[in-house]
């Protein structure tokens, strides 16, 4: 079972891999280096599927890509926050880590809790309790549907896009 | 018809564009730098087409310069083999890029740019359309000049009046993040305006179009005019205002009150009155940045610096925002004065702005900064403080090592 990593508010991508961890393309490193000042244990600790439910203003600062890959790469399965910084939602929808914007969980939910998410519908079960998360909008919905923002233009170039907008 | 941002977007897409729409669009450059290209060059050739357009891919070397590692000279290397493999010129080691895409004009009023990097909303004191991206989205901009955008709705700040001694655009802008919060302008356009806007010099201009992705504002806007003009030295007049715009939200700001504002740590909106906060011991000194490592920047820490010396406890680093700034410097006898005061003077970059070059902080430590961001672990330690505020409270600091108010100094 999919457990719950939870996070405060403001975590910018400087918290999620400090800059000197940054010199690196490798997704496998930046995993390994992911939270590794904000919360050493987090890399150790997660397993694959794990969910990570932010405060406000998930991912603010600077446009490093990095930051949705280490938290990716470390196996976690979506973020759900109660908002995101504009950067850090788009990278993350671009390179196929899920995003899901929902305020009334944050309250409901403790580290370790028991978590299960429909990425689709944006339904988010806790240990039985249900709650309905922001569904992506058209493009990050096609975004989605292809896997990463590259896989989307590759094989039907801007007119995917185009056509939802 | 309507705000900056859709008067933009309408010409260029032809069309009338209004806030709210997901458009594809052009645009006229594509920026990345050492950290975010090589991850842009991956994405890039994995979609495996020609290059859009070589002229059109800046190229920067700035967060890691030069290379301080194996491995930061690794990414080097990806991003020089790129440009020689697919013919892109515009590659530079001169300066931070967001300096470099104004200085080589690059920037034009009406123009619309993209880059790698969070704070390409600087180039908006000009009146272009600029944002930042990933380095995925700025692949596909490689692969084929355009992008898509929501265009946004509009956060219109007026700063009322004129600013008055020992307060800059960075005290305002801090004062407009200490009002909204760091997410106040998320997703949305700022147009900065009013008199204290009108007044301002590009330089000046240029430090509040990059503190505004500082509180989630997509881009930062201020109306060309003859400023901007002279700024380019072009004689062309440009044509580009709000028309009967419908704005979000309006934001009144008083400039002629202000104190000098201090974002505290560990947030950009933690931000206090320099009164709060005066007295703190201070370990280090950074003068630079994209936010203010111009040379009207160090004119104000040279005419504090002239004859005096900075606190042996406090290092004090200065690093010019670009070559051509610190040329300008070294004529005027800038970096001479910072020399002679005890501060150290690096080359052209990002600096220690992040904590990844020299500078570094360690635990415990405590740093004042005229760049822009104080997250923990910025500047190295997450256990070190950051305090951000204007170059005269910078360089006023460095001379007493405590945070200190410029105004009571000549």
């Amino acid at each position: 079972m999919a457990r719950v990593f939870k996070f405060g508010d403001a975590i910018s991508t400087d918290a999620i891999i400090p800059g000197r961890y940054n010199v690196t393309t490798d997704a496998t490193a930046l995993g390994k280096a992911c939270f590794i000042e904000a919360r050493p244990d987090f890399a150790g600790t997660v397993q694959q599927g794990d969910v990570i439910i932010g405060g406000r203003n998930f991912g603010c600062g600077s446009s490093r890509e990095h930051a949705p890959m280490a938290i990716k790469a470390a196996g976690i399965q979506a973020v759900v926050a109660r908002s995101f910084a504009r950067i850090f939602y788009r990278n993350a929808i671009n390179i196929g880590l899920p995003v899901i914007q929902c305020d009334a969980i944050y309250d409901a939910v403790e580290d370790g809790d028991p978590i299960s998410i429909d990425i689709h519908s944006g339904g988010i079960d806790v240990d039985g309790k249900m709650f309905q998360g922001e569904t992506p909008g058209p493009v990050a919905a096609a975004i989605m549907e292809a896997g990463t923002l590259i896989d989307l233009i590759k094989t039907r170039g801007w007119a995917a896009i185009e056509e939802v907008s | 018809m309507g705000t900056l941002t859709e008067e933009i977007f309408t010409r260029r897409l032809g069309r009338e564009v209004h806030a709210g729409e997901i458009v594809v669009a052009p645009v006229d450059y594509a920026m990345a730098h050492d950290v975010t290209g090589p991850l842009a060059i991956e994405a890039f050739r994995k979609l495996g087409v020609p290059l859009w357009d070589p002229q059109r891919v800046i190229m920067v070397f700035d967060h890691i310069l030069p290379a301080n590692t194996v491995a930061s000279a690794g990414l080097h290397k990806v991003v020089r083999d790129f440009a020689d493999e697919f013919g892109v010129t515009h590659v530079f080691q001169e300066g931070i890029c967001h300096q470099l895409m104004v200085e080589k004009g690059f920037i034009r009023p009406g123009g619309i740019v993209v880059g790698a990097d969070s704070h390409s909303t600087t180039y908006g004191a000009l009146g272009c359309f600029s944002a930042g991206f990933g380095s995925t989205d700025i692949a596909v901009t490689f692969a084929t000049g355009k992008t898509w955008f929501r265009v946004p709705e509009t956060i219109r700040i007026n700063l009322r009046g004129a600013l008055p001694p020992g307060i800059f655009p960075k005290d305002l802008a801090l004062k407009v993040i200490r009002m909204l919060g760091a997410e106040g302008a998320n997703y949305l356009a700022v147009e900065w305006g009013g008199e204290a806007v009108e007044a301002m010099s590009v330089d000046e201009r240029l430090t509040l179009a990059n503190l505004t992705v500082d509180f989630g504002g997509k881009a930062g806007l201020c109306e060309p005019d003859e400023h901007t003009r002279a700024y380019l030295g072009e004689a062309e007049v440009y044509d580009l205002h709000p028309i009967a715009p419908v704005y979000r939200s309006l934001i009144e700001v008083d400039a002629q009150t202000l104190e000098p504002q201090i974002a505290c740590p560990p947030a950009i909106d933690n931000v206090q009155d320099l009164s709060a906060v005066a007295g703190t011991e201070l370990d280090e000194v950074f003068v630079g940045s994209c936010a203010n490592g111009r040379i009207e920047d160090l004119a104000i820490v040279a005419g504090y610096f002239k004859g005096r010396q900075v606190s042996p406890r406090t290092r004090t680093i200065v690093v010019p925002a670009s070559k051509q700034i610190y040329m300008e410097a070294l004529a005027r006898g800038y970096i001479q004065t910072f020399m002679e005061a005890g501060a150290l003077v690096m080359n052209a970059g990002c600096g220690p702005c992040l904590g990844r070059q020299h500078g570094v902080l360690g635990p415990g430590e405590r740093a004042l900064s005229t760049s822009n961001r104080n997250y923990a672990g910025r500047m190295g330690s997450a256990q070190a403080e950051i305090y951000l505020a204007n170059p005269a409270v910078a360089a006023a600091s460095a001379l007493a090592g405590v945070i200190t108010d410029p105004r009571g100094l000549n």
